[in-house]
């Protein structure tokens, strides 16, 4: 205690004061302490339920596939080798319908967003497509089904293919403009002073650019919509058989794996985790690769 | 150097390389170019209103006929063409209460943990192992959560709660119980919200100016004061657009309750009891439906949803953009 | 694709400006310049950051009208022709003047050979394969860029260190043989040996063509310049031939700039 003159002790007010200082010292570090456990705690929480998920998919679903899953047909309970050919193709053709829709208008308003950045229509629209992110799939199911199936009369691909766009849309309008954000205005003032038209420069130079990254943002796209099964419950509806057309119902591998886990068979649930397994392991790996890609390509562009 | 004599240097031969309108190269290359991508960015704008539009026009003759009644009776009755849409109203929110309060302490404890404690080498893998659970498709969350969690509901944690702890008596815990529940419902919800209510939260934590933690640390404080006092409070409202934001995907989440909640319309005060919720009433009943105003009402139902979650998700959105301004303007 | 030109003649003024007025929104950047550049000339251009000089070089090529918002009154007149008359493309306006920017901007996704070459593209007349070989080969060498990587042409632009990567921008922009040249900073973000190199390329290219400098650096402007101007707040200050700009400027502003009271 500094102020206390040599040669005496502290005097019992300064004892008092000390001992309350290291009390309330001792408590903050407990509770620091403490916390820091409870903090550890949740973060190890959070980790259980994505191990204890993937456990449960390999040790059920790993033994139901086979060749026969990817090849086969599905067959009545009972009958051996059944597979989910059609739902794997129906899901492609689901994929790719949705693409062709949503890859052009998404890209295109992800162009104009990054054009036309703070502007007042710009804004509207950016505000908007967060505002589609966030509806309910199944809203959408609604709506492809008031807009497609019900004036058309019956199920089909295309009514899922468009509710299934409806999806990506905003997904890849934000990413695009994200990516062709980071091209430097420098780059696209140089392909300018060159004589390159406003549509050469972004065709020639800003969308190769950015090319990379967007097609990254598609592709996580894709892995989100391809596990997509509300927006197809009504619209794609599924289907027992081989079927490739667009204007019919069409299978698919989250429609399967949701009419065969609700069902009453067990050979059925099996198939269901498999189908699982499957469909987790495409769109984990689609993830984990868009992951990399966007993190090892920060800044403009690839190459060197 | 010298001006140079007047005229001469200034006649030029004709040159009309300046001028001139070329396909693709030039103006016109450039009109199309700009209509195209317009044309596209209000498809936009266009696909929100179309989809407001139709699923109003859909759920309209219910919402006439049933008016204010529509959800706030609970009746639903296909046969006598009555509905009210109050139990999966009742439903909705409850499941997604229950998933927000079980996802959140979690939430903001990973996220915590990933900006103040994690040391450098492990937040990218933490990180990414919540974030990897958005990935998981809602209907094999549905899948494991039949065939695992509700046997472990049913068989482990329910006579864990009713006998064991001797809570049966409450009404909270009342009523048999297969396990397919609001409780499982909320609970599968809750692992689903919980990457995006901490990814959002761990944005703001880190973008909280290190002035402020270094402030704190250099006046005496312990780490868990320093959070607690210089980091969370500049990340509140952040975490709070966070929370919201997960509780705008609760409400919407379709198939993975729809396969643990037991789909039955009941109010009822036991956590432990079957219920729906909206998303899962539409995505059970649609292929069954009988008759146009059963379809309808159904409809209405997403219509409801649809407004529910635009404004949840508008005020979400308000919120954490409120804070990245308020983090921008005092950066350090 | 040959231009139809007259050779460069020492003295002739091949780019004026008139009355240059341009303009942020509703900030005035340029104020009423009136500046020539000659012929077989370099002209530097220097002042404070923010006294508009680089906005200046901009309207020069029609660059600036890029950025929303913007406004230019006035006339630049490219061999007596007003590049901002009614009717004139923009696009083609660019592709007489070339022009060099302050960071090193290869096109990331193409080659040595195919960013040298990317101006072409876009020529009136496209060369044949060999005759763009020979483009591309004699702007790498006017940019004393060919002997380090005529093996690889091949090679991702973005291999090149900085320095070489300006040089590859210099030789993109002399591939389709402009009249002017002009150069934004070039050296700002080079290291001292890139940039004396830099240099030397700029006092050896005025022999062709008429250059226009911007430079921060004003022993830069002093080493490589024939005439220099001075801008002050958007106004052109005062302009001279290099030497008695330095040794004995006319404005008091340009001296106190000059002698370091300011800048």
């Amino acid at each position: 205690m500094s102020g206390a003159p040599r040669g005496s002790g502290p005097t019992g007010r300064q004892r008092a004061v000390a001992e309350r200082t290291a009390r309330t010292i001792l408590r903050r570090r407990v509770v620091n302490a403490m916390m820091t456990g409870v903090v550890a705690l949740a973060a190890f929480a959070t980790t259980l339920p994505l191990v204890f998920i993937l456990f449960h998919l390999v040790r059920s679903g790993a033994s139901a596939l086979s060749l026969d899953f990817f090849t086969q047909m599905p067959k009545p309970v009972g009958e051996p080798g059944a597979g989910m050919a059609n739902a794997i193709v129906g899901t492609l053709i689901l994929i790719a319908t949705a693409c062709a829709i949503g890859l052009p208008v998404g890209i295109g308003a992800g162009l104009y967003l990054a054009d036309y950045g703070r502007t007042r229509m710009a804004n509207v629209v950016r505000f908007l497509a967060d505002v589609l992110n966030g509806l309910p799939s199944i809203v959408l199911a609604v709506f492809a089904w008031q807009f497609l199936v019900r004036p058309l009369g019956h199920f089909s691909a295309l009514a899922g293919g468009v509710a299934l766009a409806a999806m990506m849309i905003p997904m890849v309008t934000r990413t695009t403009e994200e990516m062709v954000r980071l091209v430097p205005t420098a780059l696209r003032e140089s392909a300018l002073a060159l004589g390159y038209s406003r549509a050469r420069t972004a065709m020639s130079v800003v969308l190769r650019t950015a090319g990379a990254g967007i097609v990254t943002g598609a592709l996580v796209a894709v892995a989100r919509i391809a596990g997509e099964t509300a927006p197809l419950l009504f619209t794609a509806f599924g289907n027992h058989f081989w079927s490739v057309r667009l204007d019919q119902p069409i299978a698919a591998l989250p429609l399967q794996i949701f009419y065969y886990a609700t069902s009453p068979y067990d050979e059925w649930h099996r198939l269901a985790w498999a189908a699982s397994l499957v469909l987790i392991s495409v769109v984990f790996v689609i993830s984990i690769a868009a992951r990399f890609a966007t993190r090892s390509s920060a800044g403009s562009g690839h190459g060197d | 150097m010298a001006e140079g004599g007047p005229v001469a240097e200034l006649s030029v031969a004709p040159d009309d390389r300046l001028l001139g309108e070329r396909i693709g190269g030039g103006v016109l290359g450039d009109r199309i170019y700009v209509a195209t991508i317009t044309v596209f960015a209000l498809c936009v704008p266009l696909l929100l209103a179309l989809i407001l539009l139709e699923v109003a026009v859909a759920g309209w003759p219910a919402l006439r006929e049933f008016g204010v009644g529509f959800v706030t009776s609970s009746e639903w009755d296909p046969v006598q063409e009555h509905f009210g849409a109050a139990p999966a109203i009742f439903g909705t929110i409850v499941t997604s209460i229950l998933a927000l309060v079980i996802a959140t302490p979690l939430a903001l404890g990973v996220a915590v943990f990933l900006s103040d404690y994690a040391p450098p080498w492990l937040r990218q893998p933490v990180a990414f192992f919540v974030d990897l659970l958005a990935a998981i498709p809602s209907v094999v969350y549905g899948l494991w959560g039949i065939f695992v969690l509700i046997p472990i509901l049913r068989q482990h944690v329910i006579p864990f709660i009713r006998d064991t702890l001797h809570l049966g008596s409450l009404p909270l815990f009342s009523g048999t119980s297969y396990g397919y529940s609001i409780f499982a419902a909320g609970l599968i919800l809750a692992i689903m919200v919980l990457p995006y209510i901490s990814s959002v939260s761990r944005e703001v934590l880190l973008a909280v100016p290190r002035s402020q933690r270094e402030a704190a640390l250099a006046l005496g404080a312990t780490r868990w004061e320093m959070i607690q006092k210089a980091v969370l409070p500049f990340a509140r409202s952040g975490i709070i657009g966070g929370v919201i934001l997960g509780l705008g995907r609760a409400l919407g989440e379709t198939m993975a309750v729809t396969m643990v909640i037991g789909n039955r319309h009941d109010i009822s005060a036991s956590l432990f009891a079957p219920g729906y919720t909206m998303a899962s009433l539409i995505a059970n009943e649609f292929t069954e439906a009988s008759g146009e105003m059963h379809l309808s009402a159904l409809m209405a139902v997403g219509f409801v949803l649809l407004v529910l979650t635009l404004l949840v998700n508008g005020i979400a959105r308000w919120l954490v953009w409120r804070v990245a301004r308020y983090a921008e303007g005092h950066r350090a | 694709m040959e231009t139809e030109r007259r050779a460069p003649e020492r003295g002739r003024k091949r780019l004026r400006t008139d009355a240059l007025t341009a303009c942020f929104g509703s900030t005035i950047a340029v104020k009423d310049a009136s500046l020539d550049f000659r012929d077989r000339e370099v002209t530097a251009i220097i002042g404070p950051s923010g006294c508009g000089k680089s906005t200046f070089l901009r309207c020069l090529n029609r660059l600036h009208e890029t950025i929303p918002l913007t406004r230019v009154d006035g006339h630049v007149l490219l061999d007596g022709r007003d590049i901002y008359a009614r009717g004139v493309n923009p696009v083609e306006v660019r592709k007489h003047i070339g022009m060099v920017f302050q960071k090193p901007t290869p096109f990331p996704t193409m080659s040595i050979r195919e960013n040298v070459a990317a101006g072409l593209k876009v020529a009136s007349v496209r060369p044949n394969r060999r005759a763009t070989d020979e483009i591309v080969e004699r702007a790498l060498v006017r940019s004393a860029l060919w002997d380090e990587v005529k093996d690889r042409l091949s090679a991702s632009a973005m291999a090149l260190s900085g320095g070489q990567q300006q040089r590859l921008c210099i030789a993109r922009a002399l591939a389709t043989d402009p009249e002017v040249l002009l150069l934004d900073e070039p050296t700002a973000s080079l290291d001292p040996i890139s940039s004396q190199k830099v240099e030397e390329l700029v006092y050896e290219l005025r022999k062709d063509m008429t250059i226009a400098i911007v430079t921060h650096n004003m022993q830069q402007a002093a080493r490589v310049s024939d005439v220099t101007a001075f801008f002050l707040l958007g106004e052109l200050v005062e302009v001279a031939p290099t030497t008695s700009l330095f040794t004995t400027p006319k404005d008091a502003r340009t001296e106190a700039y000059i002698t370091g009271r300011f800048g």
